[in-house]
């Protein structure tokens, strides 16, 4: 029987609140806190959100009627108490996999948070959750080549990844950063980082730096018989000058590159990562603007999902708190997002904050990187949470170091080796940390040193943004 | 605070060369040696040993000490196996190695004799 075309406004949950659906194994899942403006009713904020973030829009219009809505809109198909938040709800959407293109990560999120943030019957929206069904991960070129080929190209095994972001952030003249890069890399580094916002500017021009660490990582190789790496920052202000600074690192033999996934934008990156792939280059992601979406418990992304948009996006390391240093990261969350990086099954998990069964089928995973504000005391923990398919990268815990950056490094390599040694004999390695490192002290003056200079340095701020949780 | 010691390293002095994995520790001694092997088996991967000159420790390809001890799950035949490897090339690294087939990839590697630098 066809439709008859009817102007006006209809309520959203006529025809978004589905609660009888059940989700096909090909939709989009995603799971929405929502805190209504006062007086909207749960399920017709939950429809709206569906409506606003797939087909519909604010009055009915006699196109609608040239298609099959039905098969097209998002369902809202479940409501959930937000634990330990009575103003909000969890607000669960099944879009059909045909809404999407096919390997867009760009069109995806713009569907899934695009003009429905700043819908009015909301008063904040965050996006806890993304179920990606494996029929759209497929789609997807992911990283360019994930844990097992980098450790296979760079050689280690067995033990975390050493890395150091050579500071101060910016200022330095190339030459002087080539010699912080050789001095961290001969000290027994795996790699090290070009800062963020470290791009192209007056006092360092990207193709000077480029060849001055290209040089450090020559020197440092030949002289401890490793393999080395610096991530060479290639963001640009357009992918044009991003490509030119790629292939001009792949001239020069560097294994790995670096993107900010978020300020440079989901295209370049898609992109960036294809050519990687293409290649055999290795790329590193950094996150800068991740807090701004994702810090607030109640607007924004989680970082869960940045995190699995960047894997579906494509990048061999992804920032992704430490837990234990400067930055904010709650341990049970963090652990979840960890394995949603470098996992190809992750089970639903509450308590780790994870909302849907993710299956990445043979994706790659993804290297979690640790960095910021950590030093040798905290290895043992970092070796607990971490385990080894992990980058652990210690800036101002490798430069900081009284003797310079070798001393730093080689403090830190002894003090991983230490704890994964100890470790691999069965020894709970967080509780007994102190004597851990104390006794490889006792061989490497380096470390000793190290440990008494950061021994009191602590970050015990509390987490703003934790888990949902009742505390009633 | 120690006093300030210079990193001593360079290209010149062959014992700057290190070979990934406890390479900044001290040279383990028999019992650590079996605790490592302990741990590959417990893991339930594959133990394998090679060795190299340490000239050519670089190279992605060691010598293969026969073939991997597929499946092998007693302690003292692993390390029945690095003991002669080591007897036969006692100037080279002779490494230790766990191989995991669930992620295609080495779960452990580790130098256990190491050779003489040159």
């Amino acid at each position: 029987m066809a439709k008859t075309y009817s102007a006006g406004v209809k309520e959203y949950r006529e025809t978004y609140w589905m609660p009888d659906y059940t989700p096909k194994d090909t939709d989009i899942l995603a799971c929405f806190k929502i805190t209504p403006q006062p007086g909207v009713p749960r399920e017709e904020a939950a429809a709206a959100v569906a409506a606003e973030s797939s087909t519909g829009t604010w009055t009915t219009v006699w196109t609608d009627l040239l298609t099959d809505l039905d098969h097209y809109k998002g369902r809202a198909y479940a409501i959930e108490d937000v634990p330990g938040d009575d103003e909000c709800y969890y607000a669960f959407v099944a879009y059909p996999i045909d809404l999407f293109e096919e390997g867009s990560v760009v069109n995806v999120f713009t569907s899934l948070v695009g003009n429905v943030f700043g819908f009015k019957a909301v008063r904040a929206l965050r996006l806890e959750d993304v179920r990606f069904p494996i029929a759209y991960v497929m789609t997807c070129n992911g990283p360019p080549h994930g844990i097992q080929v980098e450790r296979d190209k760079f050689n280690k095994y067995g033990r975390a990844l050493l890395g150091c972001t050579i500071k101060p952030k910016l200022g330095l003249s190339a030459k002087n950063y080539g010699r912080a890069v050789y001095e961290c890399l001969r000290g027994g580094l795996d790699l090290t980082k070009d800062d963020e916002n470290v791009n192209s500017q007056p006092f360092m021009r990207w193709r000077n730096r480029f060849e001055f660490v290209m040089e450090a990582i020559h020197k440092a190789e030949a002289e401890t018989g490793e393999r080395k790496g610096h991530y060479l920052n290639v963001t640009a202000p357009t992918p044009e000058e991003m490509y030119k600074r790629a292939e001009f690192a792949k001239e020069l033999g560097a294994p790995i590159i670096m993107h900010d996934f978020l300020t440079g934008g989901f295209t370049a990156n898609t992109g960036l990562a294809q050519w990687c792939r293409d290649n055999g280059i290795l790329l590193h992601i950094h996150r800068a603007m991740h807090a701004v979406l994702d810090r607030h418990p109640r607007h924004g992304i989680h970082f869960r999902v940045l995190a699995k948009a960047l894997r579906l996006s494509g990048g061999d390391h992804l920032h992704s708190g430490t837990v234990v240093g400067k930055l904010e990261g709650d341990r049970e969350a963090t652990l979840g997002w960890i394995d949603i990086m470098r996992d190809s099954f992750i089970k639903e998990d509450r308590s780790r904050g994870i909302f849907f069964d993710q299956d990445w089928g043979s994706m790659p995973g993804v290297f979690p990187v640790a960095s910021g504000g950590i030093h040798v005391w905290h290895m043992p923990a970092l070796v607990t949470i971490f385990g080894d398919d992990a980058c652990l990268q210690f800036g101002g815990g490798t430069l900081g170091h009284p003797w310079g950056n070798a001393a730093g490094a080689a403090a830190n390599r002894v003090a991983l080796e230490a704890c994964v040694e100890a470790r691999n004999q069965g020894i709970a390695v967080e509780k007994e940390g102190k004597e851990i490192l104390t006794k490889a002290a006792a061989s490497s003056p380096e470390l000793k040193a190290a440990m008494e200079t950061w021994k009191e340095i602590k970050f015990e701020f509390d987490t703003v943004d934790k888990l949902d949780v009742a505390h009633k | 605070m120690s006093d300030m010691q210079d990193y001593a390293s360079s290209l010149s002095d062959v014992k700057s060369r290190k070979f990934e994995t406890f390479s900044y520790l001290p040279e383990m001694d028999r019992d650590q040696i079996r605790k490592q092997v302990e741990f590959i088996v417990s893991k339930g991967w594959n133990p394998a040993v090679e060795h190299t000159e340490p000239e050519n420790a670089f190279s992605h390809y060691w010598y293969m000490w026969k073939l991997p001890l597929f499946g092998e799950t007693n302690v003292d035949t692993v390390l029945t196996e690095a003991d002669a490897c080591h007897k036969a090339h006692p100037n080279n690294h002779v490494r230790l190695i766990g191989y995991d087939n669930y992620a295609q990839s080495k779960g452990a590697e580790m130098v256990v004799f190491r050779g003489k630098p040159v």
